[in-house]
């Protein structure tokens, strides 16, 4: 991986709200076209990671470079799946307008959607499954079809790295599965992924890449390589393995 | 005057025009940028606002000892945002929440508004007469210059909304996705809150400090309840501001000059009310009915399920049974019967039931969601 271009590289990155830091002194390098899960603990600062990559956050320190530029020039190559839970459902949209809403960022300010933005977010829409729901209110979606709403505006976006906070969380199986499956095409096409993950299990099938992640930087690399008891119970303080087995 | 002698003097009646006029605009403005309130959940921002402004309009006069609105309202602006400052620096640089920042900001600058007032009063030779119409409005002191000003303001507004709609609808619905896109989240959020400062601004002389978050929740507060559409929910927002406006003054004129804001807002709570009740899409009355219509059709569906569970049986889908054996089975009548009949489901003859192959169809795709003609 020596000369793997990197998609994504922080530097001593130190976020704190108030007095306590949320994340200490963090390294990261991920390199192009992996799909990697950031894991850890409650509190562990994974979406505040994701967040403040994506600018939304202000670090005290450190810096964010994306394909080596400021991440400020370089915001048309990133798309963002937030928590779901983070907007109001029953704002008054369908799922059609909502999914449009990926093509705003290439479209600027003031110019309108047009038919051409429209065919975009059809088209993502339809890798989501979720054509025949293109009219919906978006209060009328069930959970997985939310999600799958979310996916498919970063999908619009037409981007080359995706960071994308707990897309599974709430969704039933059959979504999750439909989820993976795009990230795994999103991969195929030489995309960068970067998924805050909850499932531990799930892990070694969904994911090549892994970061381990409490406040500090535990460990980040091949899941082949480093995903073991080792670095699992430095990261959730517990003897992994006996917890698994219980 | 009654209320149809009153329709009929507001096209010739110089005073009542203007009036009307004043109200029904200011009714469309606040309706319109009191949507943007209520879905950002700020709807007691309009509350803090209003009665932050109550000082600005009291310094305004005890500095320059004008009384022509003009001044007044430009006081009124700046206090207003002063604020709507005070109260976002409070919410993002201390612990408190908005609602203990809205609370603090409303008493303290209204508390202060009133001792200026007061004080104001016990002037000996300040001509103060005027200055508590702001309190509770009197839209009989609307002059033409205040309904042209309330129609620039109305005018730049929309060409604001318009120009920025697509800004302004993904920040509402998701501010720090916004971000990521590249947009300056900060400006489309100041840029709406000054809105809506504005159009409280002009709307204290009519309605009053006390009252006006009442015209600029109501309206928006009605449309949403009948539209799943953000644009529609404005441009109705907007529609049930103004009547309410003509109707309010209309109400006010026509029994013996009832005070005008109060009448108002009580046409907008009548508004409300209409809306949450009769609504087709949310309203409290077709929520019952597609209920009840909801578990009759369940019930239809279980005795379709039954059915099918001994259709399938057969080799033949179609072979008819005897209805007595459907007897032990909830959910079973004469009626329900014959509404699967009437659906073309089953065949009736005699003492006898068969399925129909439509029924058939029908059973078996019960479970499957998605949706068909969408």
């Amino acid at each position: 991986m020596d000369n793997q271009t990197l998609a994504v590289q922080i530097d001593d990155l130190t976020v704190a709200y108030n007095y306590k830091p949320v994340l200490w002194d963090i390294d990261l390098s991920v390199p192009e076209g992996v799909l990697m899960a950031i894991v850890g603990p409650n509190g562990a600062g994974k979406s505040t990671l994701i967040k403040t990559i994506l600018g939304i956050i202000k670090p005290i320190a450190g810096t964010v470079s994306i394909y080596g530029k400021p991440y400020s020039k370089q915001r048309k190559l990133v798309a963002y799946v937030p928590q779901k839970g983070s907007v109001d459902w029953d704002f008054p949209t369908t799922a059609l307008d909502v999914v449009m809403m990926g093509t705003y960022g290439n479209l600027g300010w003031i110019k309108r959607p047009g038919q051409k933005e429209k065919k975009i977010a059809l088209e993502s829409m339809e890798k989501v499954d979720m054509l025949a729901y293109k009219n919906r209110q978006i209060s009328q979606l069930s959970g997985g079809q939310q999600q799958r709403v979310f996916l498919a505006r970063a999908l619009a976006q037409d981007a080359s790295i995706y960071f994308m906070d707990e897309p599974f969380q709430g969704v039933d199986a059959t979504t999750e599965i439909a989820i993976i499956n795009i990230l795994k095409e999103l991969r195929k096409a030489g995309k960068t992924v970067v998924v805050v993950h909850h499932d531990l299990q799930t892990v070694p099938e969904y994911f090549d890449w892994v970061t381990f992640l409490n406040v500090k930087k535990i460990a980040t690399g091949p899941v082949k390589d480093i995903f073991n008891d080792d670095n699992l119970t430095k990261t959730y303080g517990i003897n992994y393995k006996v917890a698994v087995n219980k | 005057m009654n209320i149809q002698e009153y329709f009929e003097l507001v096209w010739t009646d110089y005073t009542l025009r203007t009036i009307t006029l004043g109200t029904a605009v200011l009714g469309a403005i606040c309706g319109m940028l009191g949507s943007f309130a209520v879905l950002r959940k700020q709807s007691l921002l309009g509350d803090a606002i209003s009665h932050a402004a109550l000082p600005g309009i009291a310094l305004a006069f005890l500095i320059t000892g004008a009384k022509d609105s003009g001044t007044l309202l430009l006081g009124a602006l700046v206090s207003g945002v002063i604020g709507t400052f005070w109260i976002r620096g409070i919410t993002t640089k201390t612990h408190l929440k908005s609602d203990t920042a809205l609370g603090l900001i409303l008493s303290i600058f209204f508390g202060f508004g009133m001792l200026l007032l007061t004080f104001i009063q016990k002037q000996p030779n300040a001509n103060q007469a005027g200055l508590d119409k702001y309190l509770f409005g009197q839209a009989a002191t609307l002059m033409e210059s205040d309904v042209r000003l309330m129609i620039i303001v109305t005018g730049i507004s929309l060409f604001v909304m318009v120009l920025f709609w697509k800004e302004f609808k993904i920040l509402l619905f998701d501010a720090d996705y916004t971000k990521t896109l590249g947009f300056n989240t900060k400006f489309i959020d100041v840029l709406i809150t000054f809105l809506i400062v504005l159009a409280i601004v002009l709307g204290l002389q009519t309605v009053g400090v006390v009252l006006m978050s009442a015209i600029l929740l109501a309206p928006a507060a009605a449309a949403r309840q009948w539209t799943n559409n953000l644009g529609t929910m404005v441009l109705l927002a907007a529609v049930f501001g103004a009547l309410s406006g003509v109707f309010g003054t209309a109400i006010s004129a026509s029994q013996n000059n009832l005070s005008t804001g109060p009448v108002i807002v009580l046409v907008a709570g009548v508004f409300v009310l209409f809306s949450f009740i009769f609504s087709h899409k949310r309203g409290l009355l077709f929520r019952e009915i597609r209920f009840r219509k909801n578990r009759t059709d369940l019930k239809l569906m279980k005795t379709l399920q039954f059915m099918y569970g001994i259709a399938q049986e057969h080799e033949n889908i179609s072979h008819p049974h005897a209805i007595r054996i459907l007897n032990n089975f909830y959910g079973f009548t004469k009626g329900s019967l014959k509404k699967l009949e009437n659906e073309g489901w089953i065949a009736i003859d005699g003492q006898q039931w068969a399925m129909t192959p439509k029924g058939y169809k029908q059973a078996q795709e019960m479970y499957n969601q998605k949706p068909i003609n969408e």
